[in-house]
């Protein structure tokens, strides 16, 4: 009985979102703020439970190894409550934010040269020479590919001349890639698409067969 | 005189290298004839029985036991069978894990950084001596910006800024962060409302600071409301759902989608389009341009959003990081131009029965390989 209520609420409020697409109305409204407020209580309870609770609070409570180091962490959190403090004391939570963004950018400098940079590098250095001339066509594109988007992004140069060429060159390169792109997630949307048109005609109307 | 070795079954047991911890990297040496499979197990400290830990790969001897707690100590013992014979080796001494501070495998990533940094630090100093001297070029959708908000000015209708539904840890939402100081100060000059809902509680934080700081500089701090700036959810459908709520009451004549954004990027950028809002996009979230640059009237590229951001502040720090960066580029052309030539003269003399310079190449592209690990 449960499931069956569970699925019709399901499917009525996938048709109220569905109503968009004729426009603005009362019941998108109605689907659209049960939602975001469903999902702001949804996340309010997940960072008690499973950040606040699991993280800090247990671990201090059962006295854990190095439990003792949670107090920095702990301590910043507190900091950013200032803000409901007079103005005179709220700029202490800049601290917090300071923190946050100065680790956030050590981090990303890291990720960036080791996750995308090098890889890049070593997927770019590339023979010309093969003995197989559908490898070395593949392997020119490649190259020219990434050289000419990087000259895109050169932007201390004004864009004159061969670099304004490479530059160009560059460019559609990256509306090649991004147009493959485009394809490729309008793809993946239809397949969603298709998941809840299957939802609503098969565990909710019965008429086609669930997957 | 003949001495007769016998190389026996061996283990060792070592803290794996370079490591966080919580791992002991164990090693089977001299892996008798025939083995079928070899066994590990351990004893922890204070305990009388071993317990399984898995099986040992018969071709590499290796295991990396990730099952243990630092600091506690551990006893290892192997056995090598064979389809006749039990061969057993432990250890004896205890070995124990523990994390340790520098990852020695990474040396080369932190030399780049360091190159880089230095770079930019002699840069950052020339564009405090000089802010002129460093060029930056003109970015068009950056000129757009203050004729958006002109044009809802006009109309009399407010600006929305999204700023991206990523922490602010991420890049492209700190360069939104700037770039949302730029739109804040023309919003004030121009006595017009902005709306800024927001995805996670710090990037809000931040921005109500940005904006009250942008209102204040543009010499209207009374007109900063800071209730337009508003959290909404963490839940990413239900913010794209949210804001696509905003943009049909509220009928924005400007929409800035400045950030990261994920499969939400669609869904806002056909709803602003609905609607008829000048729309200006940014994001260094490459899978989600495409649907930029298809609904958006302007779109910063990547990149082009941290350039805009030094751009817009003429900040000497952002200006020198920006040249520090593109001499990083002309460095990785050169190291492309020199490694493409080389393998290409390697490929020839492998095709022509020379392989040695194909071997020294392969061991470069490994190294490469092997530092982006």
């Amino acid at each position: 009985m449960l499931q069956i209520i569970s699925v019709w609420i399901a499917g009525g409020l996938t048709l109220c979102i569905f109503s968009f697409l004729y426009g603005d109305n009362p019941v998108y409204k109605f689907a659209e703020h049960l939602y975001v407020g469903f999902s702001a209580a949804y996340w309010l309870i997940y960072v008690w439970h499973f950040t606040i609770k699991q993280m800090v609070i247990n671990p201090i409570v059962a006295r854990e190894p190095g439990a003792w180091m949670l107090i920095i962490p702990l301590f910043f959190g507190v900091l950013m409550l200032s803000r409901w403090l007079p103005e005179r004391y709220s700029w202490i939570s800049r601290w917090s934010i300071a923190f946050v963004v100065g680790i956030g950018a050590g981090i990303i400098a890291i990720g960036q040269t080791q996750g995308l940079l090098l890889p890049q590098l070593r997927a770019t250095i590339l023979p010309l020479a093969t003995g197989n001339w559908m490898t070395n066509v593949n392997n020119f594109l490649v190259i020219i590919g990434t050289v000419s988007t990087l000259t895109y992004f050169y932007f201390s140069r004004r864009e004159t001349g061969l670099m304004s060429k490479f530059s160009r060159l560059g460019i559609g390169f990256i509306m090649i890639a991004l147009g493959a792109a485009f394809g490729y997630t309008i793809m993946a949307r239809i397949s969603l698409l298709i998941g809840r048109i299957i939802f609503l005609f098969g565990d909710w109307f019965h008429i086609i067969k669930p997957l | 005189m003949i001495f007769l070795l016998i190389l026996s079954f061996t283990i060792s047991a070592k803290d794996t290298p370079d490591d966080a911890g919580g791992s002991i990297t164990i090693n089977v040496y001299n892996i008798p004839e025939g083995t079928e499979q070899i066994e590990l197990y351990r004893l922890t400290k204070g305990d009388t029985l071993f317990e399984e830990v898995g099986l040992i790969p018969i071709f590499k001897g290796e295991l990396d036991d990730a099952t243990v707690t630092d600091g506690v100590l551990y006893l290892y013992k192997a056995t090598a069978l064979t389809p006749d014979t039990v061969y057993v080796a432990e250890i004896k001494e205890f070995a124990s894990s523990s994390p340790e501070w520098f990852n020695k495998s990474r040396t080369s990533v932190l030399l780049f950084i360091a190159l880089f940094w230095v770079v930019i630090l002699v840069y950052i100093q020339l564009a405090k001596k000089n802010p002129e001297g460093l060029f930056i070029r003109k970015l068009p959708p950056l000129e757009a910006m203050d004729e958006a908000v002109g044009r809802a000015t006009e109309m009399g209708k407010p600006v929305l800024y999204v700023p991206g539904i990523e922490y602010i840890t991420d890049a492209g939402t700190l360069a939104s962060i700037t770039i949302l100081a730029k739109v804040g100060r023309k919003v004030a000059e121009y006595e017009t409302r902005i709306i800024n809902p927001h995805f996670d509680p710090i990037v809000m934080t931040t921005a109500q600071e940005t904006l009250k700081n942008a209102f204040s500089e543009a010499g209207r701090p009374d007109a900063f409301n800071k209730d337009d700036v508003f959290y909404l959810t963490s839940e990413q459908f239900g913010f794209a759902a949210g804001v696509d709520g905003i943009m049909l009451r509220e009928r924005p004549g400007a929409i800035f989608l400045q950030g990261y954004f994920y499969a939400e990027s669609l869904i806002l950028a056909e709803t602003g389009y609905s609607i008829g809002a000048i729309q200006i996009a940014g994001t260094n979230a490459t899978t989600q341009l495409p649907f930029f640059v298809a609904a958006c009237d302007y779109v910063l590229l990547g990149e082009e959003m941290f350039a805009a951001s030094a751009y817009i502040s003429k900040e000497p720090r952002l200006l020198g990081s920006i040249k520090g960066s593109d001499l990083a580029k002309s460095v990785l052309l050169v190291l492309i131009g020199v490694g493409v030539i080389f393998g290409t003269f390697a490929a020839i003399k492998n095709v022509a029965g020379n392989p040695v310079y194909m071997e020294i190449f392969d061991r470069i592209l490994e190294f490469l390989a092997r530092t982006a690990e």
